[in-house]
């Protein structure tokens, strides 16, 4: 919102009259009813069962519904050890839900492999395949930091332009929602990564040194 | 839990049980001092009932059964050889020299089998049994399966057959366990080498900072 629109409206609610934008409303509501998917991969999902549960309650951010059906569900929190076996099953669980849709990479196996990262067995982050849109450090994160996650994730919702070329992905019909699936090669996953995917800071593709 | 007989007492009992049965008593230098017996192929399978169905051995129970993958080794030993040397005039004498003596010995791959028994309530007694050579393609790297005699082997020779390609001749259901179907490397083996998706090229300028 420009700024003197935002100056208008602190303006306008002294004086007692409440406006907003249609843009402010949609995504105050999209932001307080992420609904997770019911998916957890290793010891990461038991913090974040434990986020779920009365002592944490992440029902306080709207999120308490986990859904079983990725039909159904916004949000994917890859909690754990994502193996080599399990990646293409994790990437189509995403490409089945629908859009808007948001990842959010949950300890240090789900963002790099973690302390498993040189086995033959585990891939070496789960954001070679899917965009992941919050990573969180730890092992396993504790319940706050799932939380702190999941406030940065509301607040980039919250920041997410409804129109102009910085809009979202899911209000980008030429943008994909749905990413390729690695298929089980001789001796791993083929392929290694997804270049449109797999990015640096700076949005150069990151390659592979053979 | 104790109780079972020392090895070199079973292999006495399975060589009279078993006719024909080689069996050697593979010594174990670890404080523990668990011995363990070597069988051969041929009459594994007739050693292994005889181990279970035996009354005063009953080892009824395979808790475990894993894999290992010896690589090829070479040991040297000093050994004093005669010789004739030329001594300091001239003349040969013979003289005893040392001589740094090596031998390779070839790598395997084994299977080792901890069996315990639920009605005596004793145990571990510790099979192992060892391939020709640790080759693919070859009969080197068969074995004979023990899944009809413990059920309970079953899945643990699939993974070491998954990861180490050990194959078991006998075994009711022989495929990969954890590794996909697809999947033609053997990961546990020492020689295993993943493929190469490790090292990126970040495309960051160089500040020295993140790698």
């Amino acid at each position: 919102m420009a700024d003197d629109l935002k100056e208008l409206k602190i303006e306008l609610s002294k004086n007692g009259i409440f406006t907003t934008t249609l843009e402010e409303l949609y995504n105050w509501g999209r932001k307080n009813s992420v609904w997770p998917l019911t998916f957890g991969l290793a010891c990461c999902a038991i913090e974040m069962i434990a986020t779920t549960m009365a002592r944490y309650d992440l029902a306080r951010f709207g999120a308490e519904v986990f859904r079983p059906s990725p039909r159904q569900a916004d949000l994917i929190i890859v909690s754990g050890t994502v193996t080599k076996k399990m990646a293409p099953q994790v990437v189509r669980l995403y490409n089945q839900m629908p859009e808007p849709k948001y990842v959010i990479a949950m300890g240090a196996c789900a963002i790099s492999g973690g302390p498993f990262r040189d086995g033959y067995n585990v891939l070496r982050g789960i954001d070679r395949y899917i965009p992941v849109d919050v990573h969180i450090p730890g092992c396993p994160p504790r319940p706050e930091a799932l939380i702190h996650a999941f406030m940065t994730l509301q607040k980039k919702i919250e920041e997410q332009a409804l129109t102009g070329a910085n809009r979202p992905r899911h209000l980008q019909a030429d943008l994909p929602s749905e990413f390729p699936v690695p298929q089980f090669g001789e001796h791993g996953l083929e392929p290694t990564q997804n270049d449109e995917v797999f990015l640096a800071e700076n949005g150069n593709p990151l390659k592979v040194l053979q | 839990m104790s109780g079972v007989p020392a090895a070199e007492e079973i292999k006495a009992q399975i060589e009279t049980a078993v006719p024909g049965a080689r069996v050697r008593v593979i010594a174990n230098g670890s404080p523990s001092g668990q011995q363990s017996l070597l069988l051969d192929h041929e009459h594994a399978v007739a050693v292994a009932r005889f181990l279970r169905d035996d009354p005063a051995l009953r080892l009824d129970f395979c808790s475990l059964m894993t894999g290992v993958d010896w690589l090829d080794a070479e040991t040297s030993e000093k050994v004093k050889v005669k010789k004739m040397v030329a001594g300091p005039d001239g003349i040969d004498q013979e003289q005893e020299v040392d001589e740094v003596r090596k031998t390779k010995t070839p790598g395997y791959l084994e299977a080792v089998y901890h069996l315990f028994s639920m009605e005596k309530k004793h145990g571990p007694v510790i099979v192992r049994l060892r391939t020709a050579n640790r080759t693919d393609g070859t009969d080197g790297t068969h074995l004979p399966s023990l899944t009809p005699v413990w059920r309970s082997a079953e899945f643990q020779e699939r993974e070491a057959f998954d990861l180490y390609g050990i194959v078991f001749d006998g075994h009711p259901d022989l495929r990969r366990i954890l590794m996909w179907d697809g999947f033609v490397d053997f990961p546990m083996r020492k020689d295993y080498v993943p493929p190469a998706d490790d090292i990126l090229e970040t495309g960051l300028p160089e500040t020295g900072v993140n790698p």
